[in-house]
């Protein structure tokens, strides 16, 4: 099969194209940066050009492709809502214009749990229905739409399957766990409410192999979405502490009740925008929520449907995050 | 007391507005609109001539769905409501009767009515009957100053004409049989009324909360009375919509909007509500009133009813309290009884009483032979049921159910033979046991049930005598005042009563007194059947109250003051005592909170405070009755036969209400036998009884009972130095054959104060030939503990429940053994160290593990139903051993049934083999290859993870082998079949608040568990069973850390 996969030089698109690739499929990669991976056709361009723009990459990228892999996003706790739109909804839409053109029969979209979270708990619940009204923050709101834009493209001669992997962690990743460790070791981390919300995550190695396992059973699973986590919720205050001992920082030793995180949070993300810079703040509502309430999810669909099992587990996660700290990254 | 002196015809009632029948609007939750129907009937007179006037009614029908379907049904379900709702309140069963039949279960058509002038029938507003008198005008405040009339428009149809209605409308609509009547409030009784019209057509009653009987002499209830006052009725039925909002207020949980909104939609306006109040104003509140002679009637006609009877019962009802039901069963005393607690009025909104039906009809067709003409197409029969099942909870098939519904052809006046069958079918105490009484035999037969009520009522004496001994020598084992009876002579010591000073009671005294109480309690109307609440501490009294309530026939009802109040509130009152024989806590309880029967005190109060807790007699007053009686000559009745009812035990509720569970005396019989053969407890022996239930069967067997000094009602008040005396005392000249029981609080006291016993009281306790600990399990540290204390001794511990009080039994050394049999790969994994533990303990199959408790005692059979991957215990009866599923015994001492809770009954039976008596006992374990019964949990706390079904008291164990952890519970969060596993530790030391492990505990438990455990938390306690302090409740626990890892607020367990 020959794949194309978007976003490869992100932390979790590189993974997916290394997996695909090792399988013996032929993988090509779609981003604005080298992928970093050898053996590879890297071919580079935005998505948010659009799709029928003489000599555009996309065009290219996608043509002779059996399959697509769709990762690049804008993934951020703050920013530029159009830049999100832009990035989010209407490259989704190039890639999946380009994708039909070019006869492409799987596609894959790379979505988040996040898009059917409305700030309550989840406990134990399957993926539900992607919800652009009741998400929370412009990243989930877009990510929500593209992913209604992808099902809606599911048709007979192009199967699309949504998956949402739930918060991917693994040596290398700057997005979580350095933001965490840099935060720790700054002592500016702290802990909201008593830490003990039940939170999955996805051992990036197992996002990859869902990923992978996605595309295989793409014409079977068509018009789905599933989330992929590795199935061992742990309350958060131990996952920031694993994270910490791998990173050989000191774990958040400071609470802040988490109500008064979320109030903050608001404010903060609203003096941020104000503010010019570059600079991530401190701490976001989104970002408050999602450190106080429990999110866990029933993998019994997901496991069944796509034959696929994680292989790594949490403690073998951290463990590998260790010793790529020690290692001195 | 007749409170109202008013009748209908001095009462007005604001104008109704005539109006046809109507369809009901769109939009009402809940509600299908494919089932209105609106159908113009004649009306006829009693005679049956159509009178030429005609009503339009409003019902709902599923006939249309079902024949869209392709289903022919088994027979219809015909509704009928009370007042003041309208058909809307059968809209579940409707949907659930469709559902069945669209699942392939037997399809039953249901049709519910909207009476006249309620719901969206016709309102006839000014009548013929009415015309030309003037009934007063519309309009709050307008009510009182009409003239009056011969009929108010409202009572324009009382219940001989409503019964009529109904009778018209079925004619019309051509309704064939099998009909099933189910009718709620009033409309119970218009319901009644058409089936002891229509036996030809009639197949089965079902009522929820109604009445059929308003005894002249008491009051009717007081918010009716109220309802029913000079001024007040018009305002409150008619002109204001008050008399419906109380009703929809009584629904527990409160209902939502919309549901109410569907309520209310056929009433919205004064003029819409004119039969609310006719409703009211026909209640037969005076014997004078013109509904009277058909509710009376109907109330006699009932006793003749045959067929087989459902009675779904809401005891929170402020309007037909448990009285009514007494009244129901009374007269219908074949019927089944469900009383779910906690529901009230309106049972239809509180309770699943569609599935509950359903099934109950399931049962009914399900034995009937088959017969594709009945059952549409006979393939569908057993699978569907199973549906049903599922959704009441209780997967399996029914238990057997000798009922029988058969077709009836229209017109045919005969009553089928199957219907006679099923009506003397057994399960109800009360038939059998006339039955057998009369017939000699302990075998149900197919007499007729009339014969068989009226065999009841006549029972002779010296014919009964015959009958009673024959029945004993029938059953082989001894009634429970053998004893007493060849004992009466001897002077040795039958009771000693260590509290507060040593007091000691022969044989022959015991034996008297017996006989004095009992002949008392006949002199003051105690009858057979009768039943006496006994809320009298452990002691010399109570036990002689209980062998005179045996002896003659009178039901016990005990209830254990673990309950806490509000349980034994609910307690006695579902157990609806006739006699209340207590010491002054219980006495005061009883009067504060209203609970039923007449008073007797075990003490002697002034005067004043007798009266006023409603004290008719004293104990002490009985026994001189009762010693006069005797001394005139006069003779005991004889007494019971081993299937007669002796008492009704309540169950701790640690999981749910608390529930009454019947024994008869062939079964309390079978538990004193029990005993002796697994104790050797009998004749010659001492029985020192620190636990209530097995001490109360001292005299039974012969034994010398000692009630050691304690506070009864806190088994942790119990001292080693108490026990030692009360050892001393039980000893008499045949030391060393004393049995010592206690409950594993008890246990532990004595344990702790130790240190206090003297030289003297070692020796005595060295005397000890076994104890027993009994009520919960306990830990092997804690019984070897008490067992150095009694080194002469065998510690046992029983295992059982209030249903079955002692179906396994293990010793100190089986327990040592069994620990041995699979402690070993523990004890191996705890040496390790961490890392390595985690590998092996995910890399191989974990054991079970569990507590066990020894095999079954002599006369016991356990078996196990294994648990799907649901956690449901759906598999065959089985004695395979390593299968975990749900532990279910049979015995000649398990209960005979639960008290007035069908439904429980019938899921407690799930599965059984025909014939033979099964309890599931709600635990879950497994046999092991020597056969001995392992314990993992109760039913309700089994963990449903995506991984399979793990149960609690291994990983608990294991746990508890860490040496930081003194108490561990496991339990799931999250939705069953992906729940996450939680432990909820105790601490050495005990942790002053909640919180999380630290990282290298939370990492030890995860090793020693074995499957994956998401989060551990600390507590200060785990919250347990108020009546042994050492029942984790787990449920609890399960939704307290719910909260706890969602994010919620830190509190308690």
């Amino acid at each position: 099969m020959r794949v194309l996969v978007t976003g490869a030089s992100g932390f979790l698109g590189r993974a997916v194209a290394a997996s695909i690739s090792a399988a013996g499929h032929e993988v090509r990669t779609f981003q604005r940066r080298p992928s970093g991976l050898a053996g590879l056709e890297d071919v580079y361009g935005s998505i948010t050009t659009p799709a029928d723009t003489p000599y555009a990459g996309l065009a290219y990228a996608v043509s002779g492709m059996d399959a697509v892999v769709h990762l690049a996003a804008k993934v951020s706790l703050t920013g530029d809502p159009a830049e999100f739109e832009a990035v989010n909804v209407g490259g989704t839409r190039t890639v999946l214009q380009a994708a039909r053109d070019a006869g492409v029969s799987r596609f894959v979209y790379v979505s988040s749990p996040s898009v059917a979270h409305s700030g309550a708990s989840i406990m134990g619940s399957d993926a539900l229905p992607a919800s652009p009204e009741h998400a929370r923050g412009d990243y989930a709101r877009t990510k929500a739409r593209a992913e209604l834009l992808a099902l809606a493209a599911d048709a007979p001669g192009f199967s699309v399957v949504a998956v949402r992997p739930h918060l991917v962690w693994g040596p290398g990743d700057t997005q979580l766990i350095e933001r965490i460790v840099d935060r720790a070791r700054s002592g500016r981390l702290p802990l909201l409410g008593h830490g003990a919300a039940l939170i999955d995550t996805t051992y990036v190695d197992n996002a990859a192999s869902a990923i992978h396992a996605a595309l295989d059973a793409c014409e079977r699973v068509h018009g789905q979405s599933y989330v992929i986590t590795n199935g061992e919720p742990r309350p958060v205050a131990e996952l920031l502490a694993g994270i910490c001992a791998a990173a050989n920082v000191a774990a958040p030793a400071w609470r802040v009740p988490a109500s008064a995180a979320r109030g903050a949070g608001s404010l903060i993300e609203a003096l941020w925008r104000r503010r010019p810079g570059t600079d991530e703040p401190p701490m976001t509502r989104f970002l408050a929520e999602q450190l106080s309430t429990a999110h866990w999810f029933d993998q019994r669909r997901t496991r069944a449907d796509l034959g696929w099992a994680p292989a790594v587990s949490l403690d073998e996660g951290f463990e590998r995050l260790a010793a790529h700290y020690r290692a001195g990254r | 007391m007749i409170n109202i002196r008013t009748t209908a015809t001095s009462r007005r009632l604001p104008r109704t507005t005539p109006a046809p029948a109507a369809l009901p609007p769109a939009g009402l939750a809940g509600l299908d609109p494919e089932w209105s129907r609106l159908v113009e009937v004649v009306e006829s007179d009693r005679g049956g001539s159509a009178s030429g006037v005609n009503h339009g009614w409003h019902l709902l029908d599923n006939g249309p769905q079902l024949d869209v379907l392709g289903v022919i049904p088994v027979g219809t379900i015909l509704c009928v409501h009370g007042n003041p709702t309208w058909s809307y309140l059968w809209r579940g069963l409707l949907s659930a009767a469709t559902d069945a039949a669209q699942s392939g279960a037997p399809a039953w058509r249901v049709i519910a009515v909207d009476q006249l002038d309620m719901g969206f029938s016709e309102r006839s507003g000014g009548s013929a009957d009415t015309a030309g008198s003037d009934v007063g005008v519309g309009g709050a405040g307008a009510a009182a100053g009409a003239a009056t009339g011969r009929r108010s428009a409202g009572a324009a149809r009382p219940l001989a004409r409503r019964v009529q209605d109904l009778g018209d409308l079925t004619d019309a609509l051509d309704l064939t049989g099998p009909v099933i009547t189910l009718g709620h409030d009033w409309g119970g009784v218009v319901s009644l009324g058409w089936a002891v019209d229509h036996p030809e057509l009639l197949a089965g009653v079902m009522l929820l909360n109604t009445a059929v009987h308003q005894p002249a002499s008491d009051p009717i209830p007081a918010p009716l009375r109220l309802a029913l006052g000079r001024g007040v009725l018009g305002t409150a039925t008619v002109a204001t919509p008050a008399f419906l909002d109380t009703t929809l207020s009584l629904a527990h949980p409160s209902l939502s909007n919309e549901v109410k909104r569907g309520y209310r939609a056929p009433y919205l306006t004064s003029a819409r509500r004119g039969g609310i109040g006719g409703f009211v104003a026909d209640i037969p509140v005076a014997p004078r009133h013109e509904s009277r002679a058909e509710l009376d009637r109907i109330a006699e006609a009932v006793r003749a009813l045959v067929v087989p009877t459902l009675l779904l019962w809401g005891p929170r009802d402020p309007i037909f309290s448990d009285r009514y039901l007494d009244d129901v069963v009374e007269r219908m005393p074949h019927a089944r009884v469900h009383r779910f607690e906690g529901a009230g009025h309106l049972l239809a909104e509180d309770a699943d009483y569609a599935a509950a039906a359903l099934l109950w009809l399931g049962d009914c067709v399900m034995t009937s032979p088959a017969d594709p003409a009945l059952l549409g197409e006979s393939r569908s029969r057993h699978g569907d049921l199973g549906k049903l099942d599922q959704r009441m909870g209780a997967p399996g098939a029914p238990p057997a159910c000798n009922s029988r519904l058969e077709p009836v052809v229209s017109g045919d006046a005969a009553a089928p033979s199957s219907l006679v069958e099923l009506a003397a079918e057994p399960e109800n105490p009360l038939v059998e046991l006339a039955e057998t009484a009369a017939s000699g035999s302990g075998a149900a037969g197919a007499a007729a049930p009339s014969s068989l009520v009226v065999s009841r009522q006549t029972r002779q004496p010296a014919e009964a005598a015959v009958s009673a001994k024959a029945a004993w020598e029938a059953a082989g084992t001894h009634p429970l005042w053998y004893y007493l009876h060849e004992l009466q002579g001897s002077d040795e010591t039958a009771l000693v009563d260590m509290q507060p000073a040593p007091r000691t009671v022969s044989w022959r005294l015991l034996s008297r007194r017996v006989r004095e109480i009992a002949a008392g309690l006949v002199f003051i109307g105690v009858k057979p059947g009768d039943r006496v609440s006994l809320l009298v501490p452990p002691s010399a009294d109570l036990t002689a109250v209980l062998y005179a309530c045996v002896r003659i026939g009178a039901i016990v009802v005990v209830a254990d003051a673990g309950l806490g109040l509000p349980g034994l509130t609910r307690a006695v009152r579902g157990a609806r005592p006739d006699f209340v024989i207590g010491a002054a806590p219980g006495l005061m309880a009883a009067r504060a909170l209203g609970w039923p029967g007449r008073k007797i005190s075990t003490a002697r109060f002034p005067a004043p405070m007798a009266a006023l807790l409603g004290i008719e007699h004293t104990l002490a007053e009985l026994t001189r009755l009762g010693a006069a009686r005797l001394t005139a000559g006069t003779e005991l009745p004889p007494g019971p036969v081993p299937s007669d009812p002796a008492a009704v035990l309540f169950t701790s509720g640690s999981t749910g209400p608390a529930k009454g569970v019947v024994y008869t005396h062939g079964q309390l019989s079978a538990v004193s036998n029990a005993l002796y053969l697994q104790y050797g407890v009998g004749v010659g022996t001492g029985l020192v009884a620190g636990f209530a239930p097995f001490a109360l069967l001292g005299p039974a067997l012969g034994a010398r009972s000692v009630t050691p000094d304690m506070d009864v009602t806190a088994p942790k008040t119990l001292t080693a130095t108490a026990v030692a005396a009360a050892v001393a005392a039980a000893d008499g000249d045949t030391r060393g054959s004393t049995v010592v029981f206690l409950s594993p609080a008890a246990l532990v006291n004595v344990v702790a104060t130790a240190d206090a016993l003297t030289p003297a009281d070692h020796a005595a306790l060295a005397g000890v030939q076994r104890f027993l600990s009994a009520g919960a399990p306990i830990s092997e540290s804690l019984l070897a503990q008490a067992a150095a204390l009694m080194p002469g001794a065998t510690a046992h511990t029983p295992y059982g429940m209030t249903e079955g009080l002692l179906m396994a039994d293990i010793t100190l050394a089986g327990i040592r053994d069994a620990a041995a049999s699979v402690a070993m790969p523990i004890a191996d994994a705890a040496a390790h160290d961490d890392a390595s533990v985690a590998g092996a303990a995910t890399a191989t199959a974990k054991p079970a593990g569990g507590v066990c408790v020894g095999r079954a005692t002599a006369t016991t059979r356990i078996r196990i139903s294994a648990l799907d991957a649901s956690g449901a215990s759906v598999g065959e009866l089985t004695e395979e051993p390593d299968v975990t599923g749900e532990i279910v015994v049979s015995a000649p001492h398990v209960k005979d049934h639960y008290d007035r809770l069908w439904l429980t009954e019938r899921a407690s039976r799930r599965g059984a083999v025909p014939g033979e008596r099964w309890h599931r006992t709600g635990d879950v374990g497994h046999l092991d290859s020597a056969g001995r019964l392992w314990v993992e949990g109760r039913m309700p706390h089994v963990i449903v993870t995506a991984g399979g079904v793990v149960t609690p008291v291994g990983p608990e164990q294991r746990i508890e082998t860490l040496p930081d952890v003194a108490r561990a519970a496991f339990v799931g969060v999250g939705p069953l079949g992906t729940q996450q596993q939680v432990a909820v530790i105790e601490t050495v030391p005990p942790a002053r608040r909640v919180h999380r492990a630290s990282a290298s505990l939370a990492e030890a438990v995860r090793a020693v568990v074995g499957s994956p455990v998401a989060a551990v938390l600390v507590v200060p306690g785990l919250p347990t069973d108020i009546r042994h302090n050492s029942k984790i409740d787990r449920s609890r626990l399960s939704r307290w850390a719910t909260g706890i890892l969602s994010g919620a607020r830190w509190t308690k367990p």
